[in-house]
């Protein structure tokens, strides 16, 4: 009976988290605009989402910022964490406390504060000032992700290193980074997801013509349900998916090794 | 006369306001094998990492073939170091592991493959360059981390404490085999270690410390044989310490008899504390012996029974091939050079 | 390592100084002053922002957005913490497909999760339509309160499920097995064993549901209508449309206040628990 009823309410939550995402789906083929008649089977919002420019240069700055913020702070953020690491114990927490302050923040404070130290040193808003917001709150993820990683580290071996002759840059670039290296591509990693995600601090700091996907979404939504969205949230998912499986066949790949 | 290469000169050492090592000084000489020993906390690995350059003294110096090298860092001075867990590098495998010191040394590929070759054979694993460190067993990665330590030809290996992860028959063999190399190579080693068998089999010299302070240098028979305070006696080999006090030279009481003893040189009615090694005290009938006591316990030890005696109110531990049984009264016996007086700490 | 390595971190301080530090301040300062009417600068230190909130509209906003954020926070703590509680449950080999068909929803852009329920609940969408079919009246479901929290527990769910999800596959099996063997029945080896245990994960689960739910203006926006405006929707009007930007400051200072009002109940209540006062 307990099984029974397990199996039916997770059955059910997952029907709840995806009804919406397959009903999206279903309707990007759609030949009626309207969702309640099915009009026939169709491509023809896969077209018109292809020939969007809109759609087209959203998905330019998207990935372009995302791997730029995410490379950027991967490398700030990694470097920033070995120094963290060495810190004294009061001021690490200090710097800490600092960093951490961007992910505990709501979103709308984070992108509003951003906004306003823009425009109130005259900057304007656009790629560049997108870019600064994205790598301010991407690198707090990758320390977040490093730091552990340092703390794990066996002190001896870093002592070994230098016993046998290494300086402590040599160490750091034979011993540690490659010891952290996980740490790091997973950084690398959150970074990277969370500026192709981003909506509320992209739509505060962005202006004169950059927008991302998010924010292309939401003018869309607001005007009103769009098949070409439709279109979009279908490839979405299979972008999605295919990365989720290839993850998943890769960690399975390493356990069995 | 023997030549010191490192000379350690007051060396102090504070954590936090505690003082970890107090005035610490003594010689090292070339070749030879000594050991720092004593119990947890005493101060012996710190000494060691001083000497490494993992961490700098508070006050005092420390010097390599006559030269300060108090501010030098670990990569620079000509010590190399074998750590209590290995430390060998994780990512990397056997050679890789090996050769790690003689890269930065910038020596040709092909002579670091001979070096390999050869230390790998010194410490029996030969044709193990490929192995991945994770796939070694305890005792073989602890040779990988010699081997990786002298492949460098250092003037003086630091050992902390390599064999305290090895179970028991290991050990003894890695001690004679580390003890062999040591006498190949004639490299200075300067062990650490709290087993004082393990430091009586190995070494030249031992340097006992307790609590930040040293207690007493000396060759192992020197330190076993005349230990200079109740720590030392109790803490090398087993021991009987009783108090007493000294009527004359070459002559003792304790336990409410006189006893003729090879001690001289104290003042008269000195209290001191002597010690008699458990080995050193043979059963014998009731009444034939200096003392009479009553068995109270008997443990067979596979090598000699344990044989706990009490005396007159002290419990004697004896060391003896024969047995006894519990309840028994027997008389023990002692020669007057088994009979070890010390003044009293 | 070495003492220079510290000074690794240097750039960065400066980076969170000029980034972090200063815009934060700059809201505290738009907060407690005014914008001047003429070109001249004047700085005038008043609460005047933070006394305009105490208006019956704006209490009303932060009394809705408060109690919409908390209504889905519990309805996802109950919703989620059974399927936590289940996911630890299912044997090795499906669990991790499980697991990844549940992150799955969580890396679909956020909007396009929001946007989808507008085309079940809308006036043409699914439901309605599905009901004209079999002529009965359409129920106005898109628009309204429940249609906002709707869409947080859909965005948020996974949120919830995942720190619990955590806490509870760390848990040590053989303590359920020992309060078993002492005779304790399920309900109070819930009670008493799996529940205080999985409370960390229960704790962490409500601050991360909690905090973008108070503050989020997306969900609102979409699928509550302009009319119930939560305060994120307020504060984004503020700034870009109203262009008063002294007391959206201000009200950006009110959300931060509560959120760390927030985590400091929260934490303060792990605590209690971790000090051994029982259920």
């Amino acid at each position: 009976m307990k099984n029974k009823v397990s199996k039916l309410y997770l059955s059910l939550v997952f029907l709840f988290l995806y009804a919406p995402i397959v009903v999206l789906v279903i309707y990007s083929f759609n030949d009626s605009k309207s969702r309640g008649t099915w009009g026939g089977f169709t491509f023809k919002w896969y077209l018109e989402l292809f020939k969007d420019r809109d759609i087209k240069t959203a998905l330019y700055y998207t990935v372009t910022i995302a791997i730029t913020a995410a490379l950027i702070s991967t490398i700030v953020g990694t470097i920033s964490a070995i120094g963290i690491y060495n810190m004294k114990t009061n001021r690490m927490n200090l710097f800490l406390n600092i960093n951490y302050l961007p992910i505990i923040n709501p979103d709308i404070v984070t992108g509003i504060a951003l906004m306003i130290l823009f425009l109130s040193a005259n900057i304007k808003l656009g790629f560049s000032t997108m870019l600064l917001a994205h790598i301010t709150f991407d690198i707090p993820y990758v320390i977040l992700s490093v730091l552990p990683k340092l703390k794990q580290l066996d002190k001896n071996i870093t002592e070994a290193a230098l016993d046998l002759g290494a300086t402590p840059f040599y160490s750091l670039r034979k011993i540690i980074i490659p010891q952290i290296k996980p740490g790091i591509i997973t950084g690398f990693l959150i970074a990277f997801t969370l500026s192709i995600d981003d909506f509320v601090i992209s739509f505060f700091t962005t202006g004169s013509g950059v927008t991302n996907l998010s924010i292309e979404i939401y003018s869309m939504a607001r005007r009103g349900i769009s098949p070409t969205i439709n279109a979009l949230s279908s490839l979405m998912l299979a972008v999605v998916l295919g990365l989720l499986l290839i993850i998943n066949k890769r960690t399975t790949l390493q356990v069995k090794e | 006369m023997k030549e010191s290469i490192i000379e350690l000169k007051n060396i102090v050492k504070k954590y936090k306001d505690v003082k970890v090592l107090n005035e610490i000084s003594f010689n090292v000489y070339k070749n030879e094998f000594v050991t720092l020993l004593g119990p947890s906390g005493c101060g012996k690995t710190t000494t060691l990492r001083i000497i490494g350059g993992f961490e700098i003294a508070n006050e005092g110096s420390v010097s390599f073939e006559g030269e300060n090298i108090n501010n030098i860092p670990p990569y620079k001075r000509q010590i190399n170091t074998v750590f209590q867990n290995y430390a060998l590098f994780p990512h990397m495998n056997v050679f890789e592991n090996i050769a790690f010191g003689l890269k930065i040394k910038k020596l040709k590929t092909k002579i670091i493959d001979k070096k390999v070759k050869k230390i790998l054979k010194l410490v029996g694993l030969e044709n193990f360059e490929k192995r991945e460190i994770d796939s070694l067993s305890g005792g073989q990665q602890q040779r990988i981390a010699i081997a990786r330590a002298l492949v460098n030809e250092p003037k003086v290996l630091l050992l902390d404490e390599p064999l305290g992860a090895l179970d028991l028959k290991l050990r003894k063999d890695m001690q004679v085999e580390l003890k062999n190399i040591q006498k190949t190579l004639g490299i200075t080693f300067i062990y650490v270690t709290h087993d004082q068998e393990e430091a009586l089999t190995m070494s030249d010299r031992i340097i006992i410390m307790k609590s930040g302070n040293i207690q007493q240098i000396g060759t192992p028979i020197n330190i076993y044989n005349e230990p200079v305070n109740s720590f030392v006696a109790d803490f090398i080999g087993e021991s009987n310490i009783i108090s007493g006090v000294m009527k004359d030279d070459y002559q003792v009481n304790f336990l409410g008899k006189n006893f003729e003893c090879v001690d001289y040189g104290f003042k008269k009615m000195e209290k001191v504390n002597i010690v008699i090694r458990p080995e050193d005290i043979h059963i014998v009938e009731k009444d034939s012996g200096l003392l009479n006591g009553e068995v109270k316990s008997v443990v067979f030890k596979g090598v000699h029974y344990e044989i706990g005696v009490i005396s007159k109110n002290f419990e004697f531990l004896i060391q003896s091939t024969k047995s006894s049984k519990v309840g028994n009264t027997i008389g023990l016996y002692f020669n007057p050079d088994d009979i070890h007086v010390m003044r009293e700490v | 390592m070495n003492s220079k390595s510290k000074y690794l971190a240097y750039p960065y301080s400066i980076w969170m100084i000029i980034f972090i530090l200063f815009p934060l301040f700059l809201i505290f300062l738009y907060s407690i002053t005014l914008r001047n009417a003429n070109e001249i600068k004047t700085i005038t230190f008043t609460f005047e922002n933070f006394a305009k909130f105490f208006n019956p509209i704006y209490i009303n906003v932060l009394i809705r957005s408060i109690s919409i954020a908390a209504l889905s926070t519990i309805i996802c703590l109950f919703i989620g913490y059974p399927v936590a509680y289940l996911l630890t449950r299912i044997n090795e080999e499906n669990k991790g497909l499980l697991i990844l068909l549940f992150i799955l929803p969580m890396w679909m852009n956020m909007l396009l999760r929001t946007y989808a329920w507008m085309t079940i609940l809308g006036n043409t969408g699914l439901i309605n339509s599905f009901l004209s079919f079999l002529n009965l009246p359409k129920i106005n479901l898109l628009y309204n309160n429940n249609a906002v929290i709707l869409g947080m527990v859909y965005n948020f769910l996974p949120f919830m499920v995942f720190p619990i999800y955590t806490a509870l596959n760390k848990m040590d099996r053989s303590l359920i097995e020992a309060a078993d063997d002492l005779g304790a029945d399920s309900f109070t080896i819930f009670r008493k064993v799996i529940f205080p245990l999985s409370l960390p994960g229960v704790i962490s689960g409500l601050v991360i549901v909690f905090m973008p739910a108070v503050s989020t203006f997306v969900i609102p926006r979409l699928l509550g209508g302009g009319k119930n405006i939560l305060i994120g929707n307020l504060i984004e009007k503020l700034f870009l449309v109203t262009r008063d930007w002294n007391f959206g400051a201000a009200l950006s200072m009110i959300i931060l206040i509560i959120i760390f009002i927030s985590i400091k109940i929260l934490n303060v209540l792990n605590i209690d628990k971790e000090s051994g006062i029982s259920l």
